[in-house]
């Protein structure tokens, strides 16, 4: 065969695996969401957003564990997100390309993908041995330390696509460093920045591993920051590998509405930053 | 009245300066806290896996054992199972991977691109729980029905390899946690790699075509070797997150602890153990056992993630210089 036919015929070979690879990426989230959709509607019910998980067997709803979840996640960005865009803050305006910066650019990202258990763990040894007891609050502060480390990279990058221009023209007027970042470069960011924030409640309201052994779970309705409370997350991991067929129900319900949720709030960050910079993807 | 505005303007600008100084500060502790942030928990870790290493001393690493009722405890069985399904992931994750970066830059046109990717990302989206309850109740029945019986019958009985492809078909076990956590990675490696590939100048992917090379020979030619440093990093990036994946694997692994030589048997990661055994665990030993599990994860994550960093790193500064 000539070498120019196997050449062309090793091309297409491989574009087509390619494009192969891509339909098999396709192909999972499809199949993902189909499930779900296909089990977790079954679910849907007023007793399902009325009632609290019942005991095996019995009927009930999740109301409790969605509830849970939106305060744990609430208070975990509250807590979380002012220290993150602090700390963004700081390395996209004061320190820069200090030395001190870097290192904890570098560090930030490694917690970016640190495992989320072992933040569970050191939630368990820092809050619950101290307090004696699992509660909201642990659960609630593993969330937030969860959130931190995605709210300062956001908030850094965001801050750094405020053009220069406008950062000198408010010093030139004299301005002083805070004014010109409370009073120009947040009003310019502002999208971005909520972008941010969007993504840091999306990556925390799936998030299991760190409520597992701080927040832990409750059967009934509790409005108690300092005890145990119920969790969409924890709720869909016990009730999924129970052998009650009514509970396994309302797992994949659960599901269904984690992921709805957090997809939902996925596209309305990406409608955002398209919205920021309009012609553009995000990268350049 | 000149005084007097004098005045006024000194005390402006010193309650200017005292903000400017607060704000500075308040900035500068909330970056010094996201330090504290992983010396805490490489402390407490430490802390909390003490008494676990100082009884079982350097045992604890090569030991399978596994028995709270002795209280007796060895981390064998778990790295294993951490390392093999997190290698076995990698094996399957990566060229797909690539398959779909070498597609959303190179291979699609501009319509297609962006949905795609959107899509892409969207997987990385979602939770991990979701992997675990999909891989439990759709992938392990489909691998345990259509695909396990068929490696057991045909790739069984072979030398060597055989010995991955025996018992019986559970559906559960090391090679659906890896397949599972390949899915999950997927949308993280291939983000990595489009973004590095598209770091690569055009002027020289327009040489490599202008000398006749097929798109394949300047993706392989061309792009690859520019962009080497990158596709490792964002490899490790992906190994890291695989390593450390909980709920994913917790469903679908089958919590043995025990190191079968067989793809297809139940195994352990160090994960899967803490999270299912933590809140169970009854005694200092034990809970301390897993505590020193997950101090080990901790080790192992940090090196991957680190390494990955690092090599992103000088990516960063290539990309920023080459503009």
């Amino acid at each position: 065969m000539k070498r120019r036919t196997v050449r062309k015929i090793t091309n297409g070979l491989a574009l087509c695996m390619s494009g192969l690879a891509t339909a098999i990426g396709l192909f999972c989230l499809g199949a993902i969401l189909w499930t779900l959709i296909s089990r977790g509607v079954a679910g849907m019910s007023v007793a399902l957003f009325t009632q609290n998980t019942p005991p095996p067997g019995g009927t009930g709803g999740i109301v409790n564990a969605i509830y849970g979840s939106v305060v744990m996640t609430l208070i975990g960005i509250l807590i979380g997100a002012p220290i993150g865009m602090l700390a963004g803050t700081y390395l996209a305006e004061y320190g820069r390309t200090s030395r001190l910066s870097s290192v904890i650019r570098f560090v930030n990202d490694v917690l970016l993908s640190a495992p989320s258990i072992i933040v569970g763990l050191f939630i368990y040894e820092l809050l619950v041995v101290r307090m004696g007891h699992f509660s909201a609050l642990a659960g609630a502060v593993a969330l937030a330390v969860i959130a931190i480390p995605v709210t300062v990279r956001t908030t850094e990058d965001m801050l750094n696509l405020v053009p220069q221009g406008m950062k000198d023209a408010s010093t030139a007027m004299g301005a002083y460093p805070w004014r010109t970042i409370t009073s120009i470069i947040y009003p310019a960011a502002r999208s971005g920045i909520v972008t941010g924030l969007l993504l840091a409640v999306a990556r925390i309201s799936g998030e299991t591993a760190p409520l597992l052994f701080t927040a832990l779970n409750n059967q009934f309705w509790s409005t108690n920051l300092r005890a145990p409370m119920a969790n969409l997350p924890v709720v869909i991991f016990q009730f999924a590998l129970s052998p009650y067929k009514n509970w396994q129900q309302l797992a994949w319900s659960g599901a269904l509405l984690v992921t709805l949720a957090i997809l939902i709030l996925s596209i309305t960050a990406r409608v955002v930053v398209s919205a920021l910079n309009p012609g553009g993807d995000k990268q350049r | 009245m000149n005084t007097a505005a004098v005045a006024f303007d000194s005390r402006h600008a010193a309650r200017q300066r005292l903000r400017e100084a607060l704000f500075r500060g308040a900035t500068l502790i909330a970056a010094l806290l996201v330090l504290t942030l992983l010396g805490g928990v490489a402390v407490s870790l430490l802390h909390g896996s003490w008494p676990a290493f100082s009884h079982f001393k350097l045992a604890f690493l090569t030991r399978e054992i596994w028995n709270p009722v002795t209280d007796e405890y060895g981390a064998l069985a778990p790295v294993y199972g951490t390392v093999v399904t997190s290698l076995l992931a990698m094996i399957i994750a990566i060229p797909i991977s690539f398959g779909i970066a070498i597609f959303l830059t190179e291979l699609a046109p501009s319509w297609l691109k962006r949905p795609v990717g959107v899509a892409i990302e969207l997987l990385a989206a979602v939770p991990s729980i979701i992997f675990g309850i999909w891989g439990l109740f759709v992938l392990a029945p489909i691998l345990q029905r259509h695909v396990q019986p068929w490696l057991i019958e045909w790739l069984g009985p072979l030398p060597v390899i055989g010995k991955l492809f025996q018992g019986p078909p559970f559906g559960i076990g090391i090679l659906t946690a890896s397949i599972v956590l390949a899915i999950m990675v997927l949308p993280f490696i291939s983000a990595v790699m489009r973004d590095v590939f598209e770091t690569v100048p055009d002027v020289l992917k327009e040489s490599g075509y202008g000398l006749g090379a097929t798109t394949w020979e300047v993706i392989w030619k061309v792009v690859v070797p520019y962009s080497r440093t990158g596709i490792v990093g964002g490899i490790m990036l992906g190994l890291g997150r695989a390593l450390g994946e909980t709920m994913a694997v917790t469903f679908v692994i089958g919590n043995a602890h025990r190191i079968s030589p067989s793809l297809l048997a139940p195994g352990t990661t160090i994960s899967a153990s803490i999270a299912n055994e933590f809140t169970e665990a009854v005694g200092d030993l034990y809970t301390s056992s897993l505590v020193a599990l997950g101090s080990l994860l901790f080790l192992i994550t940090f090196t991957v993630i680190a390494a990955a960093r690092f090599m992103l790193l000088r990516l960063d500064r290539r990309a920023l210089s080459s503009v």
